[in-house]
């Protein structure tokens, strides 16, 4: 391998820095002793303590979690069907168009998603006389509307790379049609989906403007209650639980990509083979 | 005989002034157990059970059996959207005092029932009938809180009473001002001696004209920041909440605070019952179960602010009791006014004044020229790149 230049490495210590920077020093506040960010006076685990007593933060982070799973499992099963659809389509006008149709979300201002799914529940709550309609169904609703043209973008590329003659091969070899989608296709375009349910679900996880609009009264999620926390100082049991998340998701992508660089490995050994 | 009946008096006097309160509280409300209600208030704004205080909506759901659903807000403005759509069913909100007189007038907010809360007797009687609640029908005073000038005893030398302070070139680059128009425009009013809810143009012409002199002097316009930078000593002065510089001061005991002597904006936050209310005589048990001494005790400890009720600030117990910032004495207590709301056109001139505030001066024309510039070199990259494409192209032909 080539010997990388100084100012190469100056580039990518620079981007690295700004990437982690901010979070390294919400993991070293978060063991302050003290509730302040601009003094450190002191290690403990105080702040860990606290976010294990304070009930609202847990159940808004509960609530958060269990909506992030749901809307991205959701999202995933109805972008994977959306996607195997538009693939199949022949005429590319209407291909090009429901593609355009589905980035809708994507390109729109959340503002304005998160507003007009607001008008859109009030008003059909009213005509259906349901009394407070903003809840985790609506949530629900809005975390799916707009993580699905991530999946669908995730999947297509995939679908595009593989034999359109698989399919077929599979029926011409005694598969049923869904079969031959579940035992041949699926496997094909798995890492697609994977990716494209990890940003469904990250999505959601960290989505605030759009939840801001569409949340309801018994149904808080993270985001919105940090955010809420403005009027005094926001307390340091968030930086804990921030580099908690920050943690276990580091962790769960190391293990991912070691995966991912082991299959490849022995991939390559049977090719060889 | 005498005695006997002075006893017999004395007996009746008692009980006819304990039967009612009795009674409110041993009304039976087990027909509300396993009912909700929905709690809108703001951030960090209730004793949660952090640092080991009392959990407030735990032990309300403790003896009751209603279940509280609490969410929070982050401004008056928020929470006004939040409920103006309709799409959300709160039982209790807790606003601030301008908001709930807009609320009131566009009756978002229903009358109290007065009668279900028996501890309102412990609210101090100049927190009852204010501006925007004239006769005490819809809200609860729940904390309250004044701005006064926060500064770093190291920095500032002798005892300042004034704004001035905010606007003195000994201290430039070490001041800061609120980055919100409301507050930031209040505090060049009162410095001018100027009506803070005025609907003049010209006194808010005025008030921009000083916010601008100060500009130079400003090191930045802040809202959470300010602890970060007052307690590092990164800045030296600025203006916030009383209750606020308590926290503050726990971090740097170099910090000091006053109260103007020109006077300065105090708020109320009470408690109301949205119109929408599903659960109305809930909504009233939570709001008295609020009042009562050892619950109130609890969330002034937590939040900091002065509570306008009076078993509090009497009660021993109390940590700020007597806490001159908190509670000044009637011959300290500066002039006051609250915020009153503001009719659209004023609110419109306000914004505005507020970015012609921010824009002025050269802090974004340097951001202009970098992105007219390169926009300007890539739309020549990308001629220069197809022109030589076009060249190389015309040789092979």
């Amino acid at each position: 391998m080539k010997k990388a230049k100084l100012p190469s490495t100056i580039y990518v210590l620079l981007v690295f820095a700004f990437l982690y920077v901010p979070m390294l020093i919400v993991a070293v506040y978060s063991f302050n002793s003290s509730n302040s960010t601009g003094v450190f006076e002191g290690f403990s685990f105080r702040w860990y303590q606290e976010l294990f007593k304070d009930e609202e933060t847990i159940k808004a982070f509960y609530n958060t979690l269990i909506l992030a799973i749901t809307s991205a499992v959701t999202s995933t099963v109805i972008g994977t069907l959306a996607a195997l659809g538009i693939d199949k389509m022949k005429k590319s006008w209407r291909r090009s168009g429901i593609m355009t149709i589905t980035n809708i979300p994507m390109m729109n201002p959340e503002i304005v998603t998160g507003v007009s799914m607001m008008l859109l529940f009030v008003f059909i709550g009213s005509f259906l006389r349901i009394n407070g309609v903003l809840g985790f169904w609506t949530l629900f609703i809005a975390h799916v509307t707009f993580s699905l043209p991530y999946v669908i973008l995730n999947i297509m590329p995939k679908l595009e790379q593989i034999n359109p003659n698989l399919a077929e091969a599979a029926q011409d070899l005694g598969c049923a049609p869904g079969k031959a989608i579940r035992k041949v296709v699926l496997p094909a375009i798995k890492p697609g989906i994977m990716s494209g349910f990890i940003m469904a679900f990250t999505l959601s996880l960290d989505d605030f403007i759009i939840s801001y609009f569409v949340s309801g009264p018994k149904f808080q999620t993270l985001p919105i209650r940090i955010y809420s926390m403005t009027k005094k100082r926001v307390t340091p049991d968030m930086y804990a639980l921030s580099t908690i998340i920050f943690v276990v998701i580091l962790i769960l992508l190391v293990l991912v990509n070691m995966n991912s660089l082991k299959g490849e490995q022995s991939k390559e050994k049977g090719a060889v083979k | 005989m005498k005695k006997v009946m002075c006893i017999i008096a004395c007996l009746l006097v008692c009980a006819l002034s304990v039967v009612p309160a009795f009674a409110a509280e041993n009304k039976d409300y087990s027909h509300l157990k396993g009912t909700e209600i929905n709690v809108y208030n703001w951030g960090e704004y209730i004793s949660d059970g952090a640092d080991d205080t009392l959990d407030v909506n735990a032990l309300f759901e403790e003896e009751t059996g209603i279940k509280v659903n609490y969410t929070t807000f982050d401004s008056n403005e928020n929470m006004y959207n939040k409920l103006k759509s309709g799409g959300a069913d709160y039982d209790i909100v807790i606003p601030s005092d301008y908001m709930i007189e807009r609320l009131i007038a566009e009756e978002l907010v229903q009358k109290i029932d007065f009668s279900n809360i028996p501890n309102y007797s412990n609210i101090m009687d100049e927190y009852k009938n204010l501006y925007f609640d004239p006769n005490n029908e819809y809200s609860v005073p729940y904390n309250v809180g004044m701005v006064g000038v926060i500064y770093n005893t190291t920095v500032v030398e002798g005892e300042p009473d004034s704004w001035s302070l905010m606007w003195d070139e000994k201290y430039s680059g070490q001041i800061m001002n609120f980055n919100n128009p409301r507050d930031a425009f209040a505090t060049a009013q009162w410095y001018a001696g100027l009506d803070i809810n005025s609907t003049n143009g010209a006194d808010w012409d005025k008030a921009y004209e000083l916010l601008k002199a100060q500009k130079p002097l400003v090191q930045s316009y802040v809202m959470d920041e300010v602890y970060n930078k007052m307690e590092s000593g990164e800045a030296a002065i600025c203006a916030y909440y009383a209750g606020d510089f308590l926290s503050m001061y726990d971090n740097n005991s170099d910090l000091a605070f006053y109260y103007p002597k020109e006077g300065t904006n105090i708020f109320v936050d009470s408690i109301c019952i949205p119109t929408s209310s599903q659960n109305k005589e809930a909504a009233e048990l939570y709001i008295n179960f609020l009042l009562r001494e050892d619950v109130a005790l609890a969330n002034a400890e937590y939040i900091c602010y002065a509570t306008p009720n009076k078993t509090v600030i009497n009660n021993d117990d109390y940590s700020f009791k007597g806490n001159e910032i908190l509670y000044p004495s009637k011959e300290d207590m500066p002039v006051t006014n609250y915020f009153h709301h503001l009719d659209s056109q004023t609110q419109l001139m306000m914004t505005s004044l507020w970015d012609n505030l921010k824009i002025d001066g050269n802090e974004n024309t340097g951001i202009y020229i970098g992105l007219i510039s390169f926009c300007v070199i890539s739309i020549a990259l990308v001629i220069f790149v197809k022109v030589r494409q076009r060249i190389r192209a015309s040789y092979y032909d």
